[in-house]
């Protein structure tokens, strides 16, 4: 097949500078393949958040281009590529917008038109997806930290989004609940982008890297590799935890 | 709010009250404070008959007396100007255990009194037996501004998360010894509570984008679609009904 047809994000050129002369991004390209799972490295102020608010059009007007599943992010098509990208966002809190679980994860697919059984039918899938089924009618507030964020990625499921975009997805979790997240976003039958500086999280999750550095791709190949590259880590602030050996730890689980 | 996690008015309950979809009992509320207020208030048998029926109320939703008593509490900074009304008012006097009284005043007082504390009765069984959500989601069917309705919405959301984060200041401050003690320190306080404005106006813009981010283009989708029955409204609608023959009752005896 075509490869361009089956990806599920291409990148292209794409460079930004905020309103007021800072210039985030300078020429980002890579493409995703669908179902691939895949990490964004870069140290703080790496423009690893500009980059992911291209993705779905929040920020717009800079150079190059940015494709999902082919559809081109533009004005014409927004409400359809916001169904498309679901990005997770770090805080809990600021994800969880809605009085209960139920109506927050209904909020997505009901702007997108659904309604009755079939937007209580996608509620309740997206909730068992993350193990949250039985927590519908609770108020986002009373659950537990990894609670929201399970909550969090199945408000962005019920969507049914072509890519899933986590913003640091491990942060703030206690190791049980950094595990329970790593099970779920494996079991999940959709592409993923996954920004984070956790790398031993990105080393189980994702086969593949990307290194964002001063607004452009400086490296781009399977994580274990990236990761066991002193120099390149080194040049780009990233650093891993003490006593933490890439190379001593089995490559990632294929999906399953 | 959800099981174990309601506000403080609300009862859990299961009865044929609770069970009334929000706008019906909302509209209903509002029509019989209309009603009450509109009484003369010399028909005092009038507000009897009122009282015995907000009992029927509260009876069919197993609301016990003494739990509508002690939330009615909250009237009483307006039964204190209701006391004072028989002493300042102006007109003829009488004279009741060796004070002097104004008629006026007195009917003034009475008037305030009762119909405020119908008004208030009546809006504790109405939050007694609907939950805050629900509430909000009857004044939208209502047709209010969706503005207003998205911001009470907002406000049950994160009233709770910017309680904790103004918690999480405070001991900030008293971990550091800080003590307000006296009027030198409130200038600490109002830059605390300074902070917390810009605080929360952060998260407001944070939560805009996660909501543009799913979808939202200024209107809220309709989750639940709320709609009542014909016998849901005339169930409800019994209640000023029966207040507004009571009341044309009290204007033509």
């Amino acid at each position: 097949m075509d490869p361009v047809s089956t990806a599920s994000l291409e990148v292209s050129s794409l460079a930004f500078a905020y309103p007021d002369g800072h210039q985030a991004l300078f020429g980002v390209d890579f493409t995703i393949g669908r179902g691939e799972r895949v990490a964004l490295l870069g140290p703080n102020g790496a423009g690893k958040t500009t980059l992911v608010l291209h993705l779905n059009g929040i920020l717009t007007g800079g150079a190059g281009t940015v494709r999902v599943a082919g559809l081109e992010v533009g004005r014409r098509n927004m409400a359809e590529i916001r169904r498309r990208v679901g990005i997770v966002f770090q805080d809990p809190d600021d994800q969880l917008f809605m009085p209960t679980v139920r109506e927050d994860v209904a909020f997505g697919p009901a702007a997108a038109g659904l309604k009755g059984a079939e937007l209580e039918a996608r509620v309740d899938r997206a909730l068992e997806r993350v193990g949250m089924a039985e927590f519908k009618d609770r108020p986002p507030h009373h659950l537990s930290f990894g609670q929201r964020r399970r909550v969090a990625v199945a408000t962005v499921l019920a969507m049914e989004p072509e890519i899933l975009v986590l913003d640091e997805p491990s942060s703030n979790l206690d190791p049980a609940s950094r595990r329970e997240l790593a099970d779920i976003l494996r079991s999940l039958d959709v592409t993923v982008l996954m920004v984070t500086h956790d790398l031993p999280y990105a080393l189980e999750l994702c086969p593949r890297s990307l290194v964002l550095s001063d607004g452009v791709i400086a490296a781009d190949g399977p994580t274990g590799e990236l990761l066991a590259d002193d120099a390149l880590m080194r040049a780009h602030r990233l650093e891993l935890p003490y006593g933490f050996d890439p190379r001593s730890v089995p490559a990632p689980p294929a999906r399953g | 709010m959800g099981a174990g996690h309601s506000h403080r008015l609300y009862r859990h309950g299961h009865s044929p009250v609770h069970a009334l979809p929000p706008h019906t009992k909302l509209a209903a509320v509002l029509a019989f404070v209309i009603v009450v207020v509109s009484t003369p208030r010399e028909a005092m048998w009038a507000f009897a008959a009122y009282a015995v029926l907000l009992g029927a109320v509260a009876y069919a939703a197993r609301v016990p007396a003494g739990f509508l008593l002690k939330r009615l509490l909250i009237e009483v900074p307006f039964v204190a100007f209701a006391v004072l009304l028989p002493f300042v008012a102006e007109g003829e006097r009488v004279d009741a255990l060796g004070l002097s009284l104004s008629v006026n005043g007195l009917w003034g007082a009475w008037n305030v009194l009762a119909k405020g504390t119908l008004g208030v009765a009546a809006s504790v069984l109405l939050a007694a037996t609907t939950e805050l959500r629900e509430l909000l989601h009857g004044l939208q069917r209502l047709r209010l501004p969706p503005l207003l309705v998205q911001i009470a919405s907002f406000m049950v959301r994160y009233g709770d998360v910017i309680t904790d984060e103004m918690r999480r200041m405070r001991i900030a401050r008293e971990s550091r010894g800080f003590e307000a003690r006296g009027i030198r320190h409130w200038g600490v306080l109002a830059k605390s509570a300074g902070a917390l404005f810009i605080r929360s106006y952060e998260r407001g813009e944070r939560v805009h984008l996660a909501m543009v981010s799913r979808g939202y283009t200024g209107v809220m989708p309709v989750i639940d679609e709320v709609a009542a029955s014909r016998a849901q409204w005339s169930y409800a609608l019994a209640l000023p009904c029966a207040a507004l023959v009571v009341c044309l009752l009290g204007w033509t005896l």
